[in-house]
C-alpha cells in the first residue's frame, strides 16, 4: 500500500464528479456502434465541449497554411502557397532562433506577437493604449488565469483567500480553484434577465464570503460560459466601481469575445470600459484580462495558445511575474502562431482575405442560425425553456422537470439533470452536459448544449431533444 | 503614496499579499545574466562598441537556436498534420503521409485543434508504450501508464504536486542531485517542499554514491519526511552516463528506504562516451526480479526537446508510471484534467518520434543520415569541449559523457572570490558577468545547480557549431588565463 494514499489533500478533495460516468458512457457507446451494436441512432452526437473542430467544422486555412510552412519551410519555396501565407511564415520564422519553430522563445512569448496582441487590443478598444510589456502569452488561456490565482491565493494560514466566481460557470475553472485552495464565493446569475449580473447579489456574496474568507479577486466571464450572455456596458461599469470600492482584483475571461452574434449586441472589454471611467478609478482598479485561440472561429483548442493583459499591476508583481515566467518554459509555439494569426489575420487585399472572410463569416452564420433555431425548437417543447443566446458556444437550457422524474432521481440518489442527460445519451446519442456541474439554484435544472455546429447536426441534435423530451415528460407526468 | 499627482491607494496585489510560496523560486538558465545577454545583444544592434561582435548564448539547452537542423521527417509529418490539404502534394513522401493520416484520425474531428484527452490521444500512448518495450528489451509497458504532457517539466511538476504533502516533521522531502537542473529546486519551492540535496562525486566523473544518499537522507529525516528521490540520467548540467551497477543500487536504495522514484531521461540518446550506455530505470527495475519490480514505484520522464531532435517549441513529452497505487492514479487522472490537455502538434511530434522511419520505407536513409549526423557531431563537440578546457590551467573538465553540457570546475583567485563577495555576487556568477561583458559568451553559473561549498563552476553546452565552439573555448581559455593574473 503505498505513503502516496495519504495524498496531498489538495489532489483529493478536487471535485470529480458523475460526470466522468457520462463522459465513460457516451466512449462506451461510440464504441458499441462501431463493433455493430445496433441502436436508436447512428453515432454518439458530442455537444459536451466547447471544441469547434472536434464538432465537424473545419480550421481556418490560412492559419493552417502559415502553420505547415512555419513547420516545414521547405514549403516557401512551394507554388501552391498564397503570398500573404509566406510572407507572415517568413515573418515568423524571423522571429525565432536559428530560424526554427523548434526553438525555445522568450518565456513570455515572442516578442513580435505580443506587440501583435497589444496593437490588436488598440485596435479593439478604439485607441486605448496597450503595451506588450504588459501581455503574456501561455499555453492556453485557462494557464494564465491559473497563474494569477496562484499570485492572488495565499494558501496557507487560517485565513483563506476568496474569489468571487458566478454560477454558473464552467468546470474546469471551479476544480482549478479548489485545486489552488482558494475559497470559493459564488454569486448567482439571474436567469430570468438573461442572466446578467446583478448588483445586489454581488455585494451580498461579498458580505457573505467576508465572514468566513478574505476575498480578494472577482472573476467575470464575458461572454458568459455557459450562459451566452454579454454584458452591458453600464453592468460593466458597475462592476468595475464595484471592484474598485471593495478592493477587488478583477479577473475578466473574455475569451469568447469575436462570438458575438446579434446586431444589437457589442463586445466590450473590461480594459476600455475601464479607461473611459475617470482617473481615480482607470488607473487604480487591477485588472487581468484573459483570451485564447481556443475559442473564436479558428476554434485551436489544442494548440494551446492564450495570453493575459496586466492593467494597473504593482510594477514589482509585474517584475516578478516576469521572473516566475522565466522559470517556465515558453507556451507552446502552436499556440503562439495562431495567437499571432488572430491578433493580425488577413485584410481586405491580401490574396487570401476572400478565403477566410467566407470562412469566418460561415461559422457566424452558421452559429446565428442555429440559435433562431434553437429557440425556435424550444417554444415547441413545453418543459425547456431558454435563455437567448447573444455570444459565445453555448446556451443553458431550464428543464422544467415533473415532480415525478425529481422524485426518482432522489431515489437513484443521482441530481435530476444528471439524470436526464444519462437517458438522452442511451435513447438518442446526445452528449451535453448536466448544469450540476456548473452550479445552479437549487431545485433548478439545466443542461449546457453546445452550438457550434453544422446547421444539419444542430437540426438533428434538436430533433432527437425534441422526442426524447416529449417522452421523458410523458413519462413522468 | 503618490503617483503623478494621483492619490495611489495601497493596491490587493503587492509583494507583501502575494503568495508567499510564489516568492521563493529562483531560476538562474534564463536568470539575471541571460537578462543582460540580451541586453548587450541590443546594444550591439544599436551600434555600441564591444569587444565582440556577437553575444554567444550557451546557457541554455536549445539545439535549433544553435544551428542544429530540425529532423526533416518530423517536420514534413507535422507540416501534413497541420494542412491536410498537403495529402495531395507529391512533393511529400508517402510514408509521412500515412503517418500523419493516421495521427488526425486519432484527433477530434481530424485536427490539431481539438482538444484531447488530458492524459493525450490513445493511439500515441499505445505507440509510446511499443517504443518503450523496444527499447527496453521486450518489457511490458501499459498504455494506459503512459501520461502525455506539456515536456518532460510539465509531468515533473504534475508527479512533484502529488507527492508533496504534510506539515512540519511530516512536510514532504524530495532528494534531488546537487548540482541539479533548476527545474526541481523552482517547482519544490514553489510547492514549499522540502528539498534534500545529495552531492554527486565531482571526483569520481559526478557519479551517484550510495553512501552519499544515505548520508543525506538520514539527515533529512530529522526534520521532513522523506518521501522521493529525482535521477537525472543522463545528467544535466553534469553530463554523467549512470552505470547499471550504479542504477541497481539506487533501486535497491529506494525500495529499502521506500522511497518514489522519479527518473529524468530526457537525454538517453545523448550518451558519447565509450563504455557508457543508457539504461532506463524501468529496464533494470524489471530485470531485477519480482521484488523489486513489484515494489517499487517509479515514474520515468522524456521529451522531445533533446537528443536528436531539439524540439523544445513544441512542449512534446511524456512519463510512464510504474507501480502506482491505483486510487493514486485517479487523482493523477484527476490531476492532469485540470490542464486541459497537452499541445496536440507536441503529441503528434511524439508519435512520429517513437515511430520513426523503417528501412523499408522511402524516407529511411535521409532520416538515418541526419539522425547519425546530428548525434555524432554532438559527441565530436563533447570531446572537443572537455580536451579544450582541461587545457586551461586553472579549469578541470570532467568527461562530458552525455546529456548537452559541460560542468567544470574553476579555480579562482582568493583576490577575484573576494570582490565578488564584496560586490554580493556568488564567485561564479561575478566570473561568468565579466566573461559575457569581455567576450559576449554568455554561461550559467555552477551556483544555479548547486555546488559544493567553496567550489566553483560553470555550465557551457556543447550546442554552437563546430567552428563557433572552437572560438568560444578558445576565448574562454584566453579570458581564464586573463582573469587568473588580473587578480593574481
Amino acid at each position: 500500500m503505498s505513503f502516496l494514499r495519504e495524498i496531498s489533500p489538495l489532489v483529493k478533495n478536487m471535485f470529480l464528479s458523475e460526470r466522468d460516468v457520462l463522459s465513460i458512457r457516451a466512449a462506451q457507446i461510440a464504441a458499441e456502434i462501431q463493433q455493430g451494436e445496433r441502436k436508436n441512432y447512428n453515432e454518439v452526437l458530442d455537444l459536451s465541449s466547447g471544441d469547434l473542430h472536434r464538432g465537424g467544422i473545419k480550421p481556418i486555412t490560412f492559419v493552417r497554411q502559415v502553420l505547415a510552412a512555419c513547420f516545414y519551410p521547405a514549403l516557401l519555396e512551394d507554388d501552391s502557397l498564397p503570398f500573404d501565407v509566406k510572407q507572415r511564415a517568413n515573418g515568423l520564422l524571423r522571429q525565432c532562433d536559428g530560424g526554427s519553430v523548434g526553438s525555445y522563445t522568450d518565456s513570455c512569448g515572442i516578442g513580435k506577437i505580443k506587440q501583435c496582441v497589444s496593437q490588436f487590443i488598440t485596435r479593439r478598444d478604439g485607441g486605448v493604449p496597450s503595451s506588450p510589456d504588459n501581455i503574456f502569452l501561455t499555453s492556453g488561456s485557462q494557464m494564465a488565469l491559473m497563474f494569477m490565482v496562484k499570485l492572488l491565493v495565499q494558501s496557507e494560514g487560517s485565513c483563506r483567500t476568496g474569489v468571487l466566481i458566478p454560477v454558473p460557470t464552467y468546470a474546469t475553472f471551479t476544480e482549478a480553484l479548489e485545486d489552488q485552495r482558494a475559497a470559493i464565493i459564488p454569486y448567482q446569475l439571474c436567469e430570468e434577465q438573461g442572466w446578467t449580473l446583478q448588483m445586489e447579489e454581488l455585494r451580498r456574496a461579498l458580505h457573505a464570503g467576508r465572514r468566513t474568507c478574505n476575498p480578494v479577486a472577482l472573476y467575470i466571464c464575458n461572454p458568459g460560459n455557459p450562459t451566452g450572455h454579454i454584458q452591458s456596458r453600464k453592468s460593466i461599469e458597475e462592476v468595475i466601481r464595484f471592484a474598485a470600492e471593495e478592493r477587488l482584483f478583477l479577473l475578466a475571461d473574455e475569451v469568447y469575445q469575436s462570438c458575438v452574434y446579434r446586431e444589437d449586441t457589442k463586445f466590450e472589454s473590461y480594459k476600455k470600459v475601464l479607461s473611459e471611467m475617470g482617473s481615480t478609478i482607470s488607473s487604480t482598479v487591477e485588472l487581468a484580462s484573459f483570451n485564447s485561440a481556443s475559442k473564436g472561429f479558428m476554434g485551436e483548442c489544442g494548440l494551446r495558445g492564450g495570453y493575459m493583459e496586466l492593467v494597473n499591476l504593482d510594477p514589482a508583481v509585474k517584475e516578478y511575474t516576469r521572473k516566475l515566467f522565466s522559470t517556465r518554459s515558453s507556451p507552446p509555439v502552436g499556440g503562439q502562431i495562431a495567437l499571432d494569426l488572430m491578433t493580425d489575420p488577413p485584410k481586405p487585399g491580401d490574396p487570401s482575405f476572400p478565403t477566410f472572410s467566407e470562412e469566418v463569416q460561415s461559422i457566424k452564420n452558421m452559429i446565428s442560425k442555429n440559435a433562431c433555431r434553437i429557440q425556435e425548437v424550444f417554444c415547441e417543447i413545453p418543459g425547456i425553456s431558454c435563455q437567448p443566446l447573444k455570444a459565445g458556444f453555448f446556451v443553458f437550457p431550464c428543464l422544467h422537470l415533473p415532480p415525478r422524474a425529481i422524485k426518482w432521481a432522489k431515489k437513484k440518489q443521482m441530481e435530476p439533470d444528471m439524470l436526464y442527460c444519462l437517458h438522452l445519451l442511451e435513447e438518442t446519442g446526445l452528449h451535453v452536459r448536466p448544469g450540476g456541474e456548473f452550479g445552479q439554484r437549487k431545485d433548478s435544472y439545466h443542461f449546457r448544449l453546445f452550438v457550434a455546429t453544422h446547421e444539419d447536426t444542430m437540426e438533428d441534435v434538436l430533433q432527437r431533444l425534441k422526442t426524447f423530451h416529449k417522452r421523458f415528460m410523458k413519462e413522468f407526468s | 503614496m503618490s503617483e503623478n499627482g494621483c492619490e495611489h491607494r495601497e493596491r490587493v496585489l503587492t509583494m507583501d499579499t502575494m503568495n508567499p510560496n510564489i516568492k521563493r523560486v529562483e531560476y538562474a538558465v534564463r536568470g539575471p545574466i541571460v537578462q543582460r545577454a540580451v541586453q548587450i545583444e541590443r546594444e550591439l544592434k544599436m551600434g555600441v562598441n564591444k569587444p565582440f561582435t556577437e553575444v554567444i548564448k550557451a546557457n541554455i539547452g536549445d539545439c535549433h537556436a544553435m544551428g542544429q537542423k530540425p529532423i526533416t521527417f518530423f517536420r514534413q509529418v507535422l507540416a501534413l498534420c497541420s494542412y491536410p490539404d498537403l495529402l495531395e502534394d507529391s512533393k511529400f513522401p508517402e510514408d509521412a503521409k500515412s503517418r500523419a493520416r493516421r495521427i488526425l484520425q486519432a484527433c477530434g474531428g481530424e485536427s490539431l485543434g481539438a482538444y484531447s484527452t488530458s492524459q493525450g490521444i490513445e493511439m500515441i500512448r499505445q505507440d509510446v508504450a511499443r517504443y518503450i518495450e523496444r527499447r527496453d528489451g521486450g518489457i511490458a509497458c501499459d498504455p494506459d501508464n503512459i501520461y502525455l504532457s506539456t515536456g518532460a517539466s510539465g509531468a515533473i511538476v504534475t508527479m512533484l504536486k502529488l507527492l508533496v504533502s504534510g506539515e512540519g516533521m511530516s512536510r514532504t522531502g524530495v532528494m534531488i542531485s546537487i548540482p541539479q537542473y533548476p527545474l526541481y529546486s523552482a517547482a519544490l519551492a514553489e510547492l514549499a517542499a522540502v528539498q534534500i540535496s545529495y552531492y554527486l562525486d565531482e571526483d569520481n566523473c559526478w557519479s551517484l554514491d550510495i553512501n552519499e544518499l544515505r548520508r543525506a537522507l538520514q539527515e533529512a529525516k530529522k526534520h521532513c519526511s522523506p518521501r522521493a528521490l529525482c535521477i537525472i540520467n543522463p545528467g544535466n548540467p553534469t553530463g554523467q552516463v549512470q552505470s547499471r551497477q550504479c542504477i541497481e543500487d539506487v533501486i535497491r536504495f529506494a525500495a529499502t528506504e521506500n522511497l518514489f522514484l522519479m527518473s529524468d531521461e530526457v537525454y538517453q540518446d545523448n550518451v558519447y562516451a565509450d563504455g557508457c550506455k543508457f539504461h532506463s530505470f524501468k529496464k533494470v527495475l524489471f530485470e531485477m526480479g519480482p521484488e523489486y519490480s513489484e515494489k517499487v514505484e517509479l515514474a520515468s520522464f522524456h521529451s522531445t526537446s533533446k537528443c536528436y531532435m531539439g524540439e523544445c517549441g513544441f512542449r512534446g513529452g511524456y512519463m510512464e508510471v510504474v507501480n502506482l497505487d491505483p486510487e493514486v492514479k485517479i487523482q493523477l487522472t484527476k490531476l492532469v484534467s485540470v490542464r486541459l490537455c497537452p499541445p496536440v502538434p507536441g503529441q503528434a511530434l511524439l508519435d512520429v518520434v517513437v515511430n520513426p522511419p523503417q528501412p523499408d520505407e522511402p524516407s529511411y536513409d535521409t532520416f538515418i543520415k541526419e539522425r547519425t549526423e546530428t548525434l555524432a557531431t554532438l559527441a565530436e563537440k563533447a570531446n572537443m569541449t572537455q580536451e579544450i578546457l582541461n587545457q586551461v590551467p586553472g579549469i578541470k573538465c570532467n568527461p562530458v559523457q552525455g546529456a548537452m553540457y559541460s560542468f567544470p570546475r574553476l579555480n579562482l583567485p582568493p583576490k577575484a572570490i573576494l570582490e565578488a563577495k564584496e560586490k554580493g555576487q556568488s564567485p561564479d556568477m561575478f566570473y561568468c558577468m565579466k566573461l559575457l561583458e569581455e567576450t559576449g559568451i554568455c554561461l550559467v553559473p555552477g551556483s544555479g545547480f548547486g555546488q559544493r561549498d567553496g567550489t566553483y563552476h560553470f555550465r557551457m553546452t556543447i550546442l554552437p557549431s563546430k567552428e563557433k565552439l572552437k572560438i568560444v573555448l578558445a576565448k574562454i581559455k584566453e579570458f581564464h588565463q586573463h582573469f587568473t593574473d588580473q587578480y593574481s
